[in-house]
């Protein structure tokens, strides 16, 4: 009975936790509830998962009006895969927050913290459900204004001006999609994303599906931070409370990439669009530039936290690359880096946070010899950044595998040659934490440091495992990536 | 069709550009927030204008009325406002957290103090 | 047992190893035991696989798939149990040698020691035993990271900068043309499991076989083919024990061991024989030996001698495969043995002379034959190996490689083989000559005084070192096992 109303639960029981939180006005009882939650979408998510993963579509409508006229929850394996990710890192996150937050915001704030933690997840699981392209806006907004609120509470004033310039440019790229979906609905008279996949193909020589297209492009890699639109990050993840960082890191972006798949292989691919309007080369183009220059200025960075946000620009041209290609490799390896990337990104933010807790600080110049402090903290962070490498047995080898195989396809030698170039960068910049972490003297203030504790440890370490169970087992995440390319290279049914 | 017949989308486009050179030349916060509303309406007015037809009425069913206006978009951008409101709000509270916390809501004042940190 | 389960517990014994050491880091003694216990485990388990291999056996084992069509698997031929045995079986006096070499030099970070050693060891046996490419790649990669805290291990800024030299040159090298070469692989073949005969097939053009070849060849780093070769120089700041068994065996050997694998069962003899792309390869290993030798001969750091030395060695095997006949490609197996053999007896000597005397330098060595004579005896007979003078093993594999370049009528590889020969006794018979018939202190820079007297070094060392050496002469009057293994090598791959 209630297993039928699977889709719309997703999204209720984090948004109905949120409320509740707010009118307990007790940061334990909202963690509590906020594990509760969390942990409920995750069991949801997998449900989900394994309904839809032998190819079946689960259409789910809201009031049980008929699509397209009410709203349509639609979740096949790609929906279900990023919801399965989303669900997995909050749940995750949850547990390790409470040590966190304790730390890194006042104390009159908790409940607050965790009402809009449970917002945002809701948010993020809304977009990643939702079959409805106005539906999907509201939820995008529910999830930036949350995390808006999430960055801002960050002990560092500058953690304001960063979810100001977030705000600012996270509101034009949401209004840049509004607009686009505006134009779509004046020349299709539907919101329903099926729908409008299947009405596009008529009007589709009207200039106005292409000015829909470019809104459409813009607003999302705005939110998905494509270099050169990325320009809202770096501060955003390096000044945010660590649980936020570690949280939005992992899912925020990788939600958008989803509603960038949606668009360009569900809503657009049967209307002929991108026929004699090659989009790969400017895409392709964009996604060497993020490799390339946002790894490259990783490795001056002296705050490891905003190292690793330019990493994460980077490791986003990954995704793109792998998406523009368009084949079935190429999108199977987009896809599951978004799993992957996920996993490792959480689990290094995650023990930075562990610093930040004990040190006040991620700053190399202040971490020196940490290594020897935090042991296990920083071993953590070494093996994390085997991943972000792409070391054998890491996930991280398991997408660059994929997009190798998907560039020399193509038939592109010189794109793989680009791919491993650019994670030879990676390489250099994680040698630079081990370099100061295992080769400096600690200061006296750094010798001091006991270990980040066991709450925070232990999910922190669960990540850091998963980027090598997932490395070696890759049944759940290639699998799930596989049937997600395949279904979305299938177009609209 | 002439340039007139379309003179909504003028008006929509002329806020637009307007909204968004505000948000880009402006170094004070507030004005950026301005600019960013005035975005925002531009987005209104581009759902709600095709709504209307001439000589339609609310979409009664009757049998006197053959023309309605098209209600979806009224209430889709309902929501829009209040997101647009949500965020204008969030938005000046940052704002006023910055002033508290750099004394100054002129970008060009509050950059450079974390410059040396 | 299974011989399954004998292989993946010949990966599994070192890792458990490894994690009992470090429970054992309160004890020394006790640490210390577990470690030879260990090693000795593993050299019977390996043992224990050879007779099955040698009948013909090619035990398999899966362990699990990871993506499609690609698994972690072990495959057992007899270039890979050559290589086991040698790896498991020089652990053991490698073991005790670094007992008494970390004692003697009251080393810091002992445990992380012992256990980065163990570690190496199982991703040398991984290497060894792999039955395709990806598990080839996995252990490679985890060799480098593992020997990583060996090489930096004093800490100092010199090891700093060596590591960075390391791990950039061997990781960089590896991902970026190992890493492609064997994605290119697959995305040709299908298939990336090591396949007598070779899984490339006729269907690759001439041109791209040359670029693979390239890929793969500066893609393994650790086969030190020029330019690819600094980081074994850098690598020397390790203490010597890591030096002898890692960089003389264990990891310089999976380079050239994977490069002769590679040619034999991905690219297939027969396959590139006729291709005229891949003939660059003799030339840029014929250039390494030369190259190298020469480096060695102006090198005054003994051990900055001894690698330089070893890259020139390493490009023998592979201009040997890079022959393409039977007799070279036998001679290229069997010189991984006797090079190792001979070159960790170096290192060993080296390093007695360094814990003994504190001296580091070939100029310091005058008359040192005096008071160490044991060591000098063995640093005599492993020098004689190198060179290929009997009653050394070297010998024997130079005879093979030698014999098929005459076999091919590559007179230039030939040619190669003479001058390098004549370089090797250039820069080694001074050594030996110096050391036994000069007198102290009468050497160019040895003037910072004999006066301390100092005997043999620690007995730990001493046994190590006349085992490794005994065993060189041993193996070139009973080279039975490592040649038949080696000719299976060869009878397996067609022509």
């Amino acid at each position: 009975m209630i297993t039928s109303h699977l889709p719309i639960l997703q999204v209720v029981v984090p948004l109905m936790a949120a409320p509740l939180m707010v009118v307990l006005r007790s940061g334990a009882a909202a963690w509590t509830l906020a594990v509760a939650a969390s942990w409920t979408a995750l069991a949801i998510a997998a449900g989900l998962f394994l309904e839809v993963a032998g190819g079946n579509v689960v259409s789910y409508w809201i009031g049980s009006w008929p699509p397209p006229w009410g709203i349509e929850y639609r979740i096949d394996i790609v929906n279900a895969f990023l919801a399965l990710l989303v669900s997995f890192i909050a749940a995750v996150v949850i547990v390790y927050c409470r040590e966190s937050v304790r730390a890194e915001v006042p104390r009159e704030r908790h409940y607050l913290f965790y009402a809009m933690y449970a917002l945002c997840l809701s948010g993020l699981l809304g977009i990643a459900v939702t079959g409805d392209a106005f539906n999907l806006f509201v939820f995008l907004e529910i999830s930036s204004l949350s995390s808006y609120v999430l960055i801002a509470l960050g002990r560092d004033r500058r953690a304001l001006m960063a979810a100001y310039q977030y705000l600012i440019l996270g509101t034009i790229g949401a209004t840049f999609y509004v607009i686009g979906v505006g134009l779509l609905y004046l020349l299709t008279g539907t919101l329903n994303l099926a729908d409008m996949a299947a009405r596009l193909p008529a009007v589709s020589d009207h200039r106005s599906v292409l000015a829909a297209l470019a809104f459409i492009t813009v607003g999302i890699s705005l939110k998905l931070a494509l270099f050169p639109l990325h320009l809202w990050l770096p501060n955003a993840y390096a000044y945010a409370p660590s649980a936020v960082t570690a949280f939005l890191a992992a899912t925020a972006t990788k939600v958008s990439v989803y509603v960038l798949l949606r668009f360009y292989f569900t809503v657009f691919s049967g209307s002929g669009i991108f026929d004699d309007r090659p989009l790969a080369p400017i895409w392709i183009t964009l996604s060497l530039a993020a490799m390339f220059i946002a790894s490259a200025i990783a490795i001056f960075q002296n705050n490891v936290k905003r190292l690793f946000a330019y990493s994460s620009v980077a490791q986003i041209g990954y995704i793109t690359l792998g998406v523009s290609f368009g084949s079935v490799y190429g999108l199977t390896a987009g896809i599951v880096h978004l799993f992957n990337h996920a996993v490792t990104k959480g689990a290094l933010f995650m023990l930075l946070g562990g610093i930040a807790l004990r040190l006040g600080t991620v700053r190399f110049d202040a971490i020196g010899g940490i290594g020897r402090a935090m042991p296990f903290t920083s071993f953590g962070i070494v093996l994390a950044g085997l991943s972000l490498i792409g070391v054998p047995a890491t996930v991280g080898f398991v997408s660059k595998w994929y997009l190798v195989l998907a560039a020399l396809e193509r038939g592109d030698a010189w794109l793989a040659f680009a791919v491993v170039g650019s994670s030879l960068l990676a390489v250099v910049y994680v040698w630079r934490f081990v370099e100061v972490a295992y080769f400096r003297e600690p200061t006296t203030e750094v010798a001091r440091l006991r270990e980040a504790p066991l709450s925070m440890l232990v999910p922190a370490w669960l990540m850091v495992l998963a980027c090598f169970y997932f490395g070696l087992d890759t049944g759940v995440t290639l699998g799930g990536a596989g049937a997600a390319a395949e279904s979305l290279l299938r177009g609209p049914r | 069709m002439t340039l007139a017949n379309h003179y909504s989308y003028w008006v929509i486009i002329f806020l637009a550009i307007a909204g968004l050179y505000i948000v880009i030349a402006r170094g004070n916060l507030v004005k950026k927030l301005v600019g960013l509303s005035i975005f925002q309406t531009s987005v209104y007015l581009l759902y709600v204008a095709p709504g209307k037809l001439i000589g339609g009425t609310a979409p009664i069913v009757s049998p006197q009325f053959q023309v309605y206006s098209n209600p979806l978009p009224h209430v889709l951008i309902l929501t829009a406002i209040v997101v647009g409101v949500a965020t204008l709000a969030l938005g000046l509270a940052l704002v006023v957290r910055l002033e508290e916390a750099y004394g100054s809501i002129e970008e060009d004042e509050i950059l450079p103090q974390d410059r040396d940190a | 047992m299974t011989a399954g389960t004998l292989i993946v517990g010949a990966v599994a014994v070192p890792l458990a190893g490894a994690v009992l050491i470090a429970a054992a880091h309160r004890t020394p003694n006790l640490r210390e035991t577990v470690t030879l216990v260990t090693a000795g485990l593993l050299f019977l388990l390996v043992a224990s696989i050879v007779p099955d291999v040698l009948a013909g056996g090619r035990p398999h084992q899966t362990l699990l798939p990871v993506m499609p069509g690609i698994s972690l698997a072990f495959t057992v031929e007899p270039l890979g149990m050559l290589f086991a045995v040698l790896a498991s079986g020089l652990w053991i006096v490698n073991s005790l040698y670094s007992i008494g070499y970390m004692r003697g030099n009251g080393e810091a970070h002992q445990t992380r020691y012992y256990v980065c050693f163990a570690l190496a060891i199982a991703s040398t046996m991984g290497i060894a035993f792999a039955g395709n490419l990806f598990t080839l790649f996995l252990f490679y990669e985890a060799l480098t990271l593992v020997t990583y805290p060996l090489v930096t291990h004093h800490g100092t800024e010199e090891a700093k900068r060596a590591g960075r030299l390391y791990i950039g040159m061997l990781i960089g090298s590896s991902i970026l043309f190992l890493l492609v070469a064997i994605i290119w692989t697959w995305a040709i073949a299908g298939t990336i499991e090591f396949t007598p005969g070779g899984v490339l097939g006729g269907n690759v053009s001439n041109a791209t076989m040359g670029l693979l070849l390239a890929l793969y060849v500066f893609g393994i780093g650790k086969a030190a083919v020029m330019p690819v070769h600094r980081w074994l120089p850098a690598a020397m700041v390790a203490p010597t024990p890591v030096s002898a068994l890692l960089h003389a065996v264990a990891v310089v050997k999976a380079g050239v061991f994977s490069v002769l694998k590679i040619v034999v069962y991905v690219f297939g003899v027969e396959t590139i024989s006729g291709m005229t792309s891949v003939d660059w390869l003799p030339f840029v290993s014929g250039f390494t030996i030369i190259a190298a030798s020469i480096v060695a001969l102006r090198s005054d750091n003994l051990k900055r001698r001894l690698a330089y030395s070893t890259v020139s060695q390493l490009s023998y095997v592979v201009l040997a495969a890079a022959l393409l006949t039977p007799l070279s490609v036998i001679g290229a197996a069997l010189h991984i043995a006797t090079h190792a053999l001979g070159k960790i007896t170096l290192f060993f000597c080296a390093g007695a002379i360094y814990t003994a005397a504190h001296k580091t330098e070939v100029s310091q060595l005058a008359g040192i034959g005096r008071r160490m004579p044991w060591t000098m005896a063995a640093f005599t007979i492993g020098a004689l190996s190198l060179i290929g003078v009997p009653p050394a093993a070297g010998f024997v594999s130079k005879w093979f490689i030698m014999s098929g370049a005459l076999q091919a009528g590559h007179y230039a590889a030939l040619t190669v083989f003479v001058v390098s020969t004549l370089l090797n006794a250039a820069y080694f018979l001074p050594i030996v000559y110096s050391a036994f018939f000069r007198v102290p202190g009468a050497g160019a820079g040895g003037g910072d005084g004999h006066g301390h007297g100092h005997g043999e070094a620690p007995w730990p060392m001493v046994v190590a070192l006349t085992a490794t050496a005994a065993s060189s002469v041993a193996l070139f009057f009973f080279p039975e096992l490592p040649l038949q293994l080696a000719r299976q090598l060869v009878a397996r791959s067609p022509g």
